[in-house]
């Protein structure tokens, strides 16, 4: 076990490298640091020598691969590859364009991000495998046909509407919880109703309507058959037998995307005004700082790759007859 | 009126798929195995009713991809000069909804302008008050009536509506009874009542309801702003129908990108394996790895200071917003490539080992030659299912992306734009509410049907769908 998850780690090493060097053709090669600083000064009338200056302010004054100036391994390491791209392997992730530090404003937005994210995961999860299991249940009628209509209309709306339909519905119209905000601890808990339902709700038509062919599948097995054989009630076969086997592969697709709940939403964190990384994400995308960016790439593919690892791993956990080796 | 006929990149693009599904639908014509399962989603009544609504949105996009630059008024011995503003065919049909640009907000159907201004009444006494407004309404000599005439022309539309429904309705009992023999009326008579023809019945219900819309937004948006207008006192309908097309390519675009990419690397990762199957594993796992708005925000952004840049390369503002369309469709396609060819990659692993696949070898027959020949046919429906639903995801990521500020460009009319432009507005009171409006039933629509279209393509197709649901 220890041995495959090593080697595991091994393996994502080149699939890291490989997002290091795209990211960095991206940033520096395409458009070389002389576009961003010029982006940044405005794009009209600006001096060399201004160019220059934004430059060396932000670290920028360096030659991409091969430093000629430099004496020793200086050649090679006083250049932007390796101070700017390569940093990212130990987590260095040096300084936004406003001077502050990166990796400090990543551990301090990480936890509200995480305070929606591992809610609305949690919630959702338990929502929409309770929604396909009752349509199964009921399958073949009136109601599962409404509910089957409902997940088709329910995935046809764009997510903005669900955030702005809740945001004026329950927030300006009704005043149950507060628009937006966000404070720590117990207190916050006000303001994180409306994002995780928001959040759960436009999650509905896709994931009930795939766990729901999921369990339709399930039901045509020969343990289902024996069971109902045996003269168990429909209700004990499918909450017991069914959902206990479905389960296997419902939850190994689930572990994929924890370790990516830190990085939180763009989208909801930024229509609610929650000071955690997908806010920080588009605000840097929004004023193109590219450093941000960068990091966030990195660590999204980081966060991607442990998830594939937790996924393999607790294949094991659930299913006895999957051996790593 | 003198023109100049203008192909913008995405026009060209839009035009080679539009022939590569001619050319597929000639192909399926032709072949009998490949028809039948199109022969079932045909007989699907929801299948019938979604393309109609879908054949209505690609018509817009078409009539919207026709680009001309109109002369400019010649100056007697002077060479004709061709404006810089590019138009297209759905705009000169569209007429008074681009030119009659209003001040500012205005409801649906109002006669009077959002916000109150300073009015010289003819007296000569100043007065603060809603103003008329310029062309909403402004027929009427007594605004108050407003009611009886919305209520006159909407009896007209919908009685042109039903009449062209019924013209429809004709011809196409026409078509049946020349195709299945007898007469006419016999052939009317099992169009209406006829099990078997029960789909063909509801696409005719959706054409019918169709063409009642159309007659009422001829009778009334030319009088009106039946959606109000937006905060430069543009037509939100006129705005609406445009966004139609930015829509549509995100979603076809996209696919064409993407699909020789996906094809050949998963075909041949599966088919040869060993280093190949490696190599594109790794491509398609490293870029998987990265999460997907921030790739596509990567590169626009990168794309934005390109074109920041070189202003020198576009002659028209149009070109400009149209390269970046088309560089947000190839860049999608490159987050999405991936996806199948995950799938066809594990698909042809499997065909791999099949006997047909093993006497070709034997027979000596080239490995390209049995990718074509063998595999491509054998995976067709795989990527038919993924393309359909693909389409629905794609049209939907438009709105987020230009949200987030990495979709189209700020001046190309587009679903996503319209929300972005009115979200901030809710706060105001009486709450500006039909711009998002518009911009939510017109997406509603398109990706409702295309779900459902993709369900009934994913029904026909898929062999272990079948019977099951």
């Amino acid at each position: 076990m220890l041995a495959y998850i090593v080697r595991r780690i091994l393996y994502a090493v080149p699939i890291l490298i490989g997002v290091n060097l795209l990211t960095f053709a991206l940033f520096f090669v395409v458009n070389t640091p002389d576009d961003m600083a010029r982006i940044h000064l405005g794009a009209k009338h600006v001096t060399a020598e201004a160019v220059e200056r934004w430059k060396a302010e932000h670290g920028y004054d360096k030659p991409l691969f091969y430093n000629a100036a430099g004496t020793g391994t200086g050649k090679v390491t006083e250049t932007l590859f390796v101070e700017k791209s390569l940093a990212l392997f130990v987590f260095d992730f040096g300084r936004a364009d406003d001077g502050r530090d990166i990796a400090r404003e990543i551990q301090a937005r990480m936890w509200p991000s995480l305070a929606i994210a591992a809610p609305t995961f949690l919630v959702g999860l338990a929502a929409y495998i309770s929604f396909a299991l009752v349509t199964v249940f009921f399958r073949a009628t009136y109601l599962d046909l409404a509910g089957v209509v409902l997940c088709v209309v329910l995935m046809s709306i764009s997510g903005l509407f669900y955030i702005i339909g809740g945001q004026y519905l329950l927030g300006k119209l009704w005043h149950l919880v507060p628009v937006s905000g966000y404070e720590p601890g117990l207190a916050g808990f006000k303001f994180l109703i409306l994002p995780v339902l928001v959040g759960v709700v436009s999650g509905l038509g896709d994931s009930s309507r795939f766990y729901r062919t999921l369990f339709l599948e399930e039901i045509h097995k020969d343990y289902v058959r024996t069971a109902r054989a045996k003269g168990l009630a429909e209700r004990v076969v499918l909450f017991r037998h069914v959902l206990g086997n479905a389960m296997i592969p419902i939850l190994t697709g689930a572990v994929v995307v924890i370790p990516r709940l830190f990085l939180g939403s763009l989208i909801v964190e930024s229509f609610f005004g929650i000071p955690g990384l997908g806010s920080y994400t588009i605000d840097a995308i929004q004023a193109q700082d590219f450093a941000i960016v960068r990091s966030m790439v990195f660590l999204g593919s980081v966060l991607y790759i442990l998830g594939l690892l937790l996924t393999d791993i607790s294949y094991t956990l659930v299913d006895p007859r999957v051996r790593l080796e | 009126m003198s023109f100049q006929i203008e192909i913008l990149w995405s026009d060209a693009l839009l035009f080679l798929l539009l022939a590569a599904v001619a050319g597929f639908v000639l192909h399926v014509r032709r072949h009998e195995h490949l028809r039948a399962p199109w022969g079932r989603v045909a007989g699907s009544r929801m299948g019938m009713a979604a393309m109609v609504v879908l054949a209505a949105y690609m018509a817009i996009g078409v009539l919207d991809s026709l680009h001309y630059r109109p002369a400019l008024p010649a100056e007697p011995g002077q060479p004709v000069q061709y404006s810089n503003e590019v138009l297209s065919v759905l705009d000169a049909l569209a007429g008074p909804l681009r030119t009659q640009v209003e001040k500012t907000y205005s409801e649906p159907f109002a006669t009077h302008l959002y916000a109150k201004e300073n009015l010289q009444l003819p007296d000569g006494r100043q007065v603060r008050d809603y103003p008329r407004l310029r062309y909403g309404g402004a027929h009427l000599e007594d605004p108050d009536r407003k009611a009886a005439d919305i209520a006159r022309r909407a009896a007209v539309g919908t009685g042109w509506g039903l009449g062209l429904a019924a013209v429809v309705w004709g011809l196409a009992a026409a078509l049946l009874a020349r195709r299945r023999g007898g007469g006419w009326g016999q052939a009317a008579g099992r169009l209406v009542r006829a099990p078997e023809l029960a789909a063909a019945r509801t696409a005719l219900y959706t054409v019918a309801l169709l063409l009642v819309l159309l007659g009422l937004a001829l009778q009334l948006a030319t009088h009106y702003h039946i959606l109000g207008t937006d905060k430069v006192g543009q037509d939100v309908f006129y705005l609406s129908l445009k966004s139609i097309r930015t829509g549509l390519l995100i979603g076809t675009l996209t696919t064409l990108i993407m699909l020789p990419f996906a094809l050949f690397l998963g075909v041949a990762a599966g088919y040869y394996g060993g280093r190949v199957d490696d190599v594109i594993q790794y491509l398609y796992t490293t870029l998987n790895s990265i999460p997907g708005v921030l790739l596509i925000a990567a590169a626009v952004l990168v794309a934005q200071v390109y074109i920041e840049t070189h202003p020198e390369l576009f002659d028209t503002a149009a070109a400009r917003s149209d390269l970046r369309l088309v560089f947000l469709c190839g860049i999608l396609g490159v987050t999405t490539w991936t996806g199948l060819a995950r799938l066809l990659r594990a698909e042809t692993l499997k065909l791999r080992e099949q006997e047909y696949i093993q006497a070709a070898q034997a027979f000596g027959v080239s490995g390209l030659r049995i990718l074509s020949r063998h595999i491509l046919p054998n995976v067709g429906h795989l990527v038919l299912i993924t393309v359909v639903i693909d389409f629905s995801g794609l049209v939907l990521a438009e709105a987020v992306l230009s949200y987030v500020g990495v979709g189209v460009d700020p001046v190309t009319a587009s679903w996503g734009n319209m929300i972005n432009g009115a979200r901030l507005e809710l706060a105001r009171e009486p709450i500006v509410w039909w711009q998002l409006a518009a911009a939510f039933l017109f997406m509603f629509v398109l990706v409702l049907s295309a779900n459902l279209f993709a369900d009934s393509v994913r029904e026909a197709f898929d062999p272990r769908a079948g019977g099951r649901r």
